[in-house]
């Protein structure tokens, strides 16, 4: 089976309400290293991604992926992941039902994806009555039952305390570790370190820079990049 | 009137079998129309709240209104429908319970369908982008999702009980009001007021109210654990 990488975005753009949120830009995304896209709020960063996942729609241009039928192996965590009314278990169930697993390997493979991201303790519990780190998780086992090639995952603990935050984080340097490209929006730049390889620093709808992150941190090319790591880090 | 009072709740507490039986037709007649109504209400809601089709809003506008539908012309409606002469003549239903039934189906689906469509709605705002990044859509988002909200769709349901067992209209139009027959609560009560009777229309009245407030007071039981139980 080839890849659905890399995935190609040409003359991407998009409006919405008369407002242009995505300047037109090329970008391509290749397997292998974690892309980690950086911005500040409202520069286009899940617009960005939602576009790529295939949510949106571009105004113009075409997001173009190597090979058809992408939907069941590209998925997506959003900042604050959607639980159906019913057990950890059954949402990951529903997704290997959604993405067309024969049912005889459903529940096998979601037990084994709990069992991943270290909720096999909860499986049978409802899943909204989860705390919002285990939540988080669930929608990482979701992903990860699926094997998905590429995760886009969208500020994925923008809203979590730190201890649920190195929990994820462990998460995701797994699904790196199982050969999945990581795609990654955050806000904070040490986990932007921690868990990419490389950055896409996104000003007012435009791709400002992109550049490996040993090369990025110490020293940003662009002045809308350093402006930012440097409000980021006040004290670096 | 503290007479008829006394003599109603005695109608209620000797299970008088006269009062019991249009009790239990009128259960029968509503729990049905309330039935069908909701087998084609719900997923009638959910497909509008989800679907996006030409002609979307004035069909919400359309279906809100209906939510007023006077009950006696809708029960003229049926009875039109049903008549000898009307197109469903040779059914031979007028007058009977099941004419009942059909005509509070018509008047409590768009009470149901409305609320079951908000309700989807409002949910769906929620669920749609996760559903679809799992590519999830159309008929199956909106069972869905209509499956989720199940313990609020009973508000809807329950809407469309409260206005079926208490409408008069309709029923009276289509049943006829036969004593033993097509009598129920609502009809039976206006007819005895009519009369003088007063003591079994206060009975039946009193059994109505207590009906309606233990079915509010179960769905509002339902909901509250079912919240507590799935978040």
């Amino acid at each position: 089976m080839s890849g659905i990488l890399p995935l190609r975005l040409e003359g991407v753009s998009f409006a919405a309400g008369g407002r242009t949120i995505i300047e037109p830009l090329d970008l391509t995304l290749e397997a292998g290293a974690s892309t980690v896209i950086l911005g500040a709020n409202g520069a286009g960063k899940s617009v960005l991604m939602r576009l790529m996942h295939g949510l949106l729609a571009p105004s113009s241009g075409r997001v173009a992926w190597s090979a058809e039928g992408p939907r069941r192996r590209q998925a997506m965590v959003f900042q604050r992941p959607v639980m159906l009314r019913r057990s950890a278990l059954a949402n990951v169930v529903y997704a290997l039902d959604a993405a067309g697993v024969p049912v005889g390997q459903q529940l096998r493979l979601a037990r084994e994806a709990l069992e991943e991201v270290g909720l096999a303790y909860a499986a049978g519990r409802p899943a909204r009555v989860l705390s919002g780190g285990e939540q988080q998780r669930l929608a990482l086992a979701r992903a990860w039952a699926l094997h998905p090639e590429v995760l886009f995952l969208d500020e994925p603990t923008a809203n979590l305390d730190p201890g649920a935050t190195r929990e994820i984080e462990a998460v995701i340097k797994a699904f790196d570790v199982a050969g999945t490209k990581i795609v990654m929006s955050t806000h904070n730049l040490g986990q932007a370190r921690r868990l990419g390889d490389e950055v896409i620093f996104l000003h007012q709808g435009r791709v400002a820079e992109r550049a490996p992150i040993e090369a990025f941190f110490p020293r940003p090319a662009s002045p809308e990049a350093a402006a930012f790591v440097k409000g980021e880090l006040p004290w670096a | 009137m503290l007479e008829a009072l006394l003599g109603g709740l005695r109608l209620v507490a000797t299970l008088d079998l006269r009062l019991w039986e249009i009790v239990g037709l009128s259960l029968a007649v509503s729990l049905s129309a309330v039935l069908f109504a909701s087998l084609i209400g719900l997923p009638l809601g959910a497909a509008i709240a989800v679907g996006r089709f030409p002609g979307r809003q004035a069909v919400i506008v359309v279906l809100n209104a209906l939510m007023g539908l006077p009950p006696v012309v809708v029960g003229l409606f049926v009875y039109l429908l049903l008549s000898r002469a009307g197109p469903l003549g040779a059914l031979g239903l007028l007058f009977t319970p099941q004419a009942m039934v059909i005509a509070q189906t018509v008047l409590v689906l768009p009470i149901i369908a409305a609320l079951a469509r908000q309700a989807v709605e409002d949910a769906w705002r929620e669920y749609e982008e996760q559903l679809r990044s799992l590519g999830v859509h159309g008929v199956r988002g909106a069972l869905t999702v209509l499956w989720d909200i199940r313990f609020s769709l009973l508000t809807a349901v329950l809407a469309g009980l409260g206005r079926a067992s208490a409408e008069v209209g309709a029923v009276m139009i289509v049943g006829g009001n036969i004593d033993g027959v097509t009598r129920v609560m609502t009809t039976t009560i206006a007819l005895e007021t009519s009369k003088g009777d007063l003591p079994l229309a206060l009975g039946l009245g009193i059994v109505l109210i207590v009906i309606v407030l233990a079915l509010n007071a179960a769905a509002q039981v339902i909901k509250e654990a079912a919240q507590r139980r799935y978040g």
